[in-house]
Formats: C-alpha cells, structure tokens, sequence
C-alpha cells in the first residue's frame, strides 16, 4: 500500500480530537497547554501533508511559522501559569474564578 | 515500505497523545508528550520535510518540552505529594460531564475528518511523485535544491515580511515571559524555590 | 536484494558495531583521562591493573556493573529507569552522521556497500544539535525521579545550563553553512579536501564551538552542577551501578562527539594532515590518505586520521579540564548570556561581510 494524503489526513485528525478532549477534559493548566500544542503539531502535520502531495514548498514555510507562534504562545502562556501559581497557589483553572458571579 | 514506517510512527504519535490526556502525573504527560513530537519529527521525514524534522526536534522537543517540565517541576516544588488534584477547592466534574465533553470532541473530530476527506476531490498531481525530495525551481545546477535551501530562499525572498514580524513577536514574547514570571520585591523574603 | 535487508539490516549491524567501538573508546577515554591529568599534577595514575594500567578500565566497568543498584523508596521508578536510557542513546544517536572517511572509501562486505558514515543527512549539523538537545531531558527527569532536593536543584541547574549553552553551540557554526553552501557533513570536508580547513577561515568560531561543547557537556571548568563539592554530585547523587554508569557514559560519549564534530567541521575530518605541503607536493594528499590502496586501505587511513585529529581534540579537553578552576554558576550563565551569543552573533555579521568582500573582489 502506498503512502497518501488520506493516511496523512486521518493521522493529523486524531491527533486533532486528542488534544481537543484533553483541552476540553483535563483542568490542570499545564496539561491543558500540552494539549494545545498536540492540536497545533496536528495542523503541522496536515501543513507537512499537503506540501508533500501537492507538492508546494509554501506547506513548510508555513509550518516554521506556526512553530515560532506556538513556541511564543508557550513560553508567555506558562509564565502566566506561573505568576497564578503564585498567587493562588494552584494550577487548577477551575479555582481562577474570582471574577465569576 | 514508505507506509509501513508511516503507519508505526503515526501510531505510536496518537497513542503518545492518549498518554498526554491521560496520565495523572503531570511528568509522565510531559515525557508523553515528548515521545509524540518526536513521532511527528519522524512522520515529518518520511514525508520529505527533513529541516522541519530537525526544527521540530530542536524547538518543540529541545526548547518547549524543557520549558514544560522546569515549570513542572518549579510548581511541584512547594508541594508534598505529586497528584495536583489533591486539596483543591471546589467540585471536580463528574465522570458524565467530562464524558460529554468527550463524546463533543468526538463528534468534533469526526466533523474535522468528514472535512478533510472531502477535500480529496480536489485534484493532487504530487501525489505519485517518484522523487527523493522536492525538487525546487533553482534545480538547473545539477545539484537538486534541498529542503533546507528551498525554505531559506522562500522565506527571505517572497516571505520576507512574515518573517521579521515573527521574528518581532519572538523577541515580546521574550520580554513578556520574562516580566509575567519575575518575582514582585515584595515575594522575595517568602523565598519561593531555589534555582 | 531484499529491501529490507539493505534499508533495515544493514545499517543495524553497522550502528551495533559503531556502539561497541564507540564503547570501547570511552572506556579508553576514562583511563587517558585519569593518565593525563596524574601526569599534568607530577604524579602516574593508575598503573596496578594490567601492564602500566591498561586493563584499568576493565576494572572499572566490572566495578560500576557489579555495585547494589539501589533505587531511592520514594522516587519515580519508570522515571528513575529511563532517564540515564535518554541521555545515553541521545549521544550515542548523534554518531550516526560522523563521517570517518570519504565516499571513495565505500567498502562492499557480502555484496552490500557499507559507507564509512551511517548516513548522510541533508541536515546533518542540525541533526546532531537537536539530538544532543535531547540529552537534557535525561538530566532533568532523573534529577526530579530521585525525589530528593540536592538532584532536583542540580538536575535543573545543569540543564539550564545546557539548554543556555545550545545556542552559541548552534550559532557559531553558522559561519561554516555560510561559507560551505551545505549543512552534510560528508560535504563540508569535501569542501574543506578542495579548498582549506576550515579552521583557518573560522579561527574564532572553533573556539567559540569548542567552549560550547565543553559547558554543553558539563566538564570542568563548567561542571558545577556535578561537582563533588557543590551539591553534593548533582543529579546522579542517587543513582548506583547500572544506572550511574549509564550517566557517565553519556557524558563522556558527548564529549567524544563534540569533539569529532570539532574535527569534522574545522579541521578537515578524515582528509590528512599536510601542514600546506599540498601545493608543493600535488602527490602528498593523495599519498598520505590511502588513494593508492583501493576503498579498505583508504577506510583505514581516513579512520587513522580521524582518530588522531579527535584524541587531540580530546586531550584538550583534558588539558583544560586540569587547569582551570570551576566556574560559579552565575559567572557561567553570564558567560553564556552575555558573552558567547553576541560573539557569535557579530562573528557571523563578520563572515557575511568577509564572504561579499571575497566575492566583490574577485568578480
């Protein structure tokens, strides 16, 4: 059986589904970045896909863009986690809810 | 043969991801996690993208990975045991509501693959390209452009601006994750964590 | 041939056989490590074992395999197994692109070719500094696995260091990319057999790369994480045997990597060494690397000239290692920070601009 875009598809798809349910499941801010990232690394793979079947070099390009934005969005994102923890003294995103009625 | 190493990769980086779901220990996540980008390093290779591989493997497992267990092990350090449920205030969601929300990302999922699939209609020529690598347009010399090349010239030529405004929110990024993470003065005398 | 003996087979084999060499030298290594600095400090070293020393290593691996492996009662059993398995097969993984001989010098042993380089990547530099990125987490997780607070602080300490270090690591080679054209590192010593090593258009560079590697590897004068008299022994204080071999091999295994990496990009890797003579003597180069003897005789002698160019590289490794005080750990992150990264940053402005002033002139 050769290699096709299907494969590709099926394979950034459930990586897609995982991170969502852990983003939608897990409440430990952490685990939930790390969720997000299983998400972006599937749309990575999707990107990589196209590039290889199309074939058009514009799929990797894009991809180290959305590797440099998901490596920003990591590092400000676990900074905040830090400065709550330090407030609050939890990672629990169910318990940041002072501003709740 | 090119399936086959496909085929294992693929699976061996959706199971990874089950594991990041899964696991109770923030760490073994983590090491989850890390055995799943290093899988889509892999299906990055097989699928003729080798400086992306090497990019991937450098800043999302060597760079953001780290990052993730410091912080980890940084929040773990004030506390007795390794369960971060232990203690919390408030009602954790039952088994039916986080069952819910995994039956919606299910059906998310199946909405996501109908998607995709039907985007097969549209007409792929590459698709039984016989060749090792991409070959670019700047092939005349022999040589055949690599990867590592093509993607040089793109993003410094047509793709310029894109570039350098990446390159922009890098650096405020930076900047942002250094003062959101500095201790106030007044923390300081608490003396939270040594490194 | 079946495909799957030639793609799979093969090149097993080939890295199995390349491992246990690799294995033998280390061990090797820990004894000329031990000879060289007793000599430097007027002493001898180990010379009991074997004729003036040389089973001692043998010795030693017998030792290491045959202590208590102890496990701490509250730490991370799956953790505390797998992190020295990181570490170890991250460094070892990186030899797979170190080329020790040419492509002419392809041998063909039962019909299959075996290359003198378990493959040549398009991106082998790359390859090699995002596998060796890979070693960090080895540290950090058996830091944290042992559950206890001086291999925490010490595991932490040393992979920021490393992670700090990683990046005038990768930036100071970015004058060798800019000058060869190409990131294999098969085509950067064909460069250098046709034009000159590379150590004398990037003599600021080696230094830069070679003091990298060493705060890479956590050696002296870098290795305050592991030293004795600082915390403890860092992030290994509670491995024994097995496992803490396994540390211990691992950084001795970067060092001879970093050290054949040295050698591979800047000092011309397996081609031989001609002090210049090679204009004078067009027959001298050829000569001197086996080009006479056919694809066994020139495998020999580029694998020679390797091991020559990496045992200097590794004795001073030594050499510095005997000779300068440990650094505190801030002035080691202010080296890294403030000093290395804008020199190398300005080293690679430097080259742009030598690389247009060469091309100006000579059109």
């Amino acid at each position: 059986m050769t290699l096709a875009i299907e494969h590709v598809l099926v394979t950034s798809a459930a990586m897609l589904t995982v991170g969502m349910i852990g983003l939608l499941v897990r409440r430990n801010a952490i685990i939930m970045f790390m969720a997000v990232e299983l998400v972006l690394n599937a749309a990575n793979l999707n990107l990589i896909g196209f590039s290889r079947f199309l074939p058009d070099p514009i799929g990797q390009v894009f991809v180290v863009f959305v590797i440099v934005i998901a490596a920003a969005e990591v590092a400000v994102g676990l900074a905040i986690v830090l400065a709550l923890y330090r407030n609050r003294d939890t990672v629990m995103v169910d318990e940041a809810s002072t501003m709740k009625w | 043969m090119e399936f086959v190493v496909f085929a294992i990769f693929a699976a061996l980086a959706v199971l990874a991801a089950a594991g990041v779901v899964v696991a109770r220990n923030p760490v073994y996540c983590a090491v989850a996690l890390l055995v799943s980008l290093l899988s889509v390093a892999a299906l990055f290779l097989v699928l003729w993208a080798e400086f992306i591989a090497v990019v991937q493997i450098m800043v999302y497992a060597g760079g953001v990975m780290v990052l993730f267990l410091f912080v980890i092990m940084l929040v773990d350090l004030e506390q007795r045991g390794f369960d971060l449920g232990a203690g919390r205030i408030g009602p954790r969601p039952s088994a039916f509501e986080r069952g819910l929300w995994a039956v919606a990302a299910l059906a998310f999922g199946a909405l996501v693959l109908s998607l995709m699939v039907r985007s097969l209609d549209l007409p792929l020529p590459g698709a039984d390209r016989a060749a090792t690598m991409l070959q670019g347009p700047y092939a005349a010399d022999g040589r055949g452009l690599g990867n590592t090349e093509w993607i040089g010239m793109l993003l410094y030529t047509d793709w310029l601006v894109p570039f350098e405004l990446a390159s922009v929110l890098l650096l405020v990024a930076i900047i942002g994750a250094v003062v959101l993470a500095r201790r106030d003065q007044a923390d300081a005398p608490a003396g939270k964590g040594a490194a | 041939m079946y495909p799957v003996l030639q793609y799979f087979v093969v090149p097993f084999i080939h890295g199995v056989v390349l491992t246990l060499v690799l294995l033998l030298c280390v061990a090797y290594l820990t004894f000329m490590e031990r000879k060289v600095i007793a000599f430097m400090q007027v002493r001898i070293g180990p010379n009991r074992v074997g004729p003036r020393g040389l089973l001692q290593p043998i010795a030693d691996v017998v030792k290491l395999l045959i202590k208590e492996d102890l496990t701490p009662d509250a730490a991370n059993r799956v953790i505390f197994y797998i992190a020295p398995v990181i570490a170890t097969l991250s460094t070892i993984a990186a030899f797979a692109v170190i080329p020790y001989g040419g492509p002419e010098a392809t041998v063909s042993i039962f019909g299959f070719p075996i290359r003198p380089y378990l493959a040549d990547v398009n991106v082998g530099i790359l390859y090699v500094i995002s596998i060796s990125s890979i070693g960090v987490f080895g540290i950090v997780l058996g830091g944290w696995a042992s559950n206890s607070k001086y291999p925490l602080l010490g595991g932490l300490r040393s992979a920021a260091q490393m992670i700090s270090y990683e990046v005038p690591f990768g930036l100071a080679i970015i004058g060798v990319l800019m000058v060869t054209g190409t990131a294999s590192l098969v085509e950067i010593v064909q460069w250098q057999q046709q034009h000159t090593w590379l150590f004398w258009l990037q003599p600021f560079a080696v230094v830069l790369f070679f003091i990298a590697g060493v705060a890479e590897n956590n050696r002296a004068p870098f290795d305050l994480p592991e030293a004795e008299s600082e915390l403890v022994a860092g992030f290994h204080t509670e491995y024994s045997g097995f496992k803490f071999a396994f540390f211990f091999l691992a950084e001795y295994i970067a060092m001879i990597v970093v050290s054949a990496l040295v050698v591979t990009l800047f000092f011309g890797g397996w081609l031989p060494v001609t002090f210049g003579l090679g204009h004078l003597f067009p027959k001298l180069p050829a000569l001197l690397s086996g080009a006479w003897g056919g694809p066994w005789v020139m495998l020999l002698f580029g694998m020679g000239w390797v091991f020559i160019k990496v045992f200097f590289m590794l004795y001073l490794y030594l050499w510095i290692r005997a000779t300068f005080p440990r650094y505190r750990y801030d002035q080691l992150m202010n080296i890294g920070w403030k000093f290395m990264i804008p020199a190398s940053l300005a080293w690679i402005v430097l080259t742009g601009a030598g690389i247009l002033a060469v091309q100006a002139i000579r059109s």
